[in-house]
């Protein structure tokens, strides 16, 4: 079997930005259930916040490509 | 061309390598599909708006309805809600790139073209370098380059001593952290998108050449592939929605009276 240690070690950094996703939904469910209609102003925010802590697991996928 | 087709019973994996195409005509690095795949892209949306926006009517027909509600959410939602009270100004630009951008995603899943163009990474770096310029103009415009720049290197409101980490912390954002994150951003969610729907399809077909128990096997993989093809066309679309709602960020962040 032959590969690269690379994606084991993706495999590794991705469980942070996972983490990370799942807190930010979990937050942004949370506030809607308490008000909806707070819907539309939490909304841009938590996709905002989405997209931070994705862009993390996604630069180590290109890192994982590239080194 | 498809170089990733199995030789000697062995599954080579899809990787990076396979999203570098040739090109189409000779040896010119100009006709390679991702640009023949922008200027279809511009056909196809100056097309689609100029016919829904031609004959406009009170009551409006399925396609002017259709271009309205795709200008009045980015208008809306991305425009007035982000920017503040002059965000007409930038809406052409908002709606532009949602929309160019959305396309050339979603390219990625139409049948026969499977290729978003946002997986070669100069194009989405060419969009961030825009979209860089687009902000700092627009701030420099706003308050004068010289209370432009001390907004950014010295943080109003702040205790002394924290420029000392500050300082750094901000010129790096404002001049890499966010031009190189936009741009990799769309980059790497395609690049991947497109890598997991190969791994899913070659897979299945590789399958499918095995033995009797792995043929069984093969349909789920298919199947497999076409959830993640449902699954890739919300992260398109995604893509597209946070590329446009960064801009606006950014754009009304500069526009701002105080960071």
């Amino acid at each position: 079997m032959t590969g690269t240690l690379n994606l084991v070690g993706y495999g590794l950094a991705a469980i942070g930005p996972g983490l990370a996703v799942g807190m930010i939904f979990a937050a942004y469910i949370n506030g809607v259930a308490r008000q909806p209609e707070a819907r539309s102003v939490l909304q841009p925010i938590a996709f905002l916040g989405f997209a931070m802590a994705e862009a993390l697991a996604l630069f180590g996928l290109v890192l994982a490509f590239v080194l | 061309m498809f170089s990733f087709r199995a030789e000697g019973g062995e599954f080579i994996p899809p990787s990076s390598k396979d999203f570098v195409l040739p090109p189409i005509f000779g040896d010119n690095e100009f006709t390679t599909k991702p640009i023949f795949l922008v200027i279809f892209s511009v056909i196809i949306i100056s097309i689609f708006f100029i016919a829904a926006s031609r004959k406009a009517s009170i009551v409006p027909s399925k396609l002017q309805f259709a271009g309205e509600s795709v200008y009045a959410y980015v208008r809306n939602d991305l425009g007035k809600d982000i920017i503040g009270h002059e965000f007409m100004r930038f809406v052409p630009y908002l709606f532009t790139l949602f929309v160019f951008i959305l396309t050339n995603n979603i390219f990625g899943i139409v049948p026969l073209i499977q290729f978003p163009t946002m997986s070669r990474i100069s194009f989405a770096y060419v969009l961030g370098i825009i979209t860089f310029g687009v902000f700092h103009y627009v701030g420099i415009r706003h308050h004068g380059i010289f209370k432009y720049i001390k907004d950014i290197l010295f943080m109003p409101g702040v205790p002394k001593p924290v420029y000392i980490l500050l300082t750094p912390i901000e010129i790096a954002t404002y001049l890499i952290v966010r031009p190189l994150t936009i741009s990799l951003r769309l980059f790497a969610n395609m690049f991947a998108g497109h890598l997991l729907l190969m791994i899913f399809i070659l897979g299945g077909e590789h399958l499918l050449q095995g033995a009797i128990g792995l043929k069984l096997v093969s349909p789920f993989a298919f199947a497999f592939g076409i959830a993640i093809t449902f699954f890739e066309f919300l992260v398109q679309c995604l893509q597209a929605y946070i590329f446009t709602l960064l801009t606006a960020l950014y754009i009304g962040g500069a526009l701002a009276d105080e960071h």
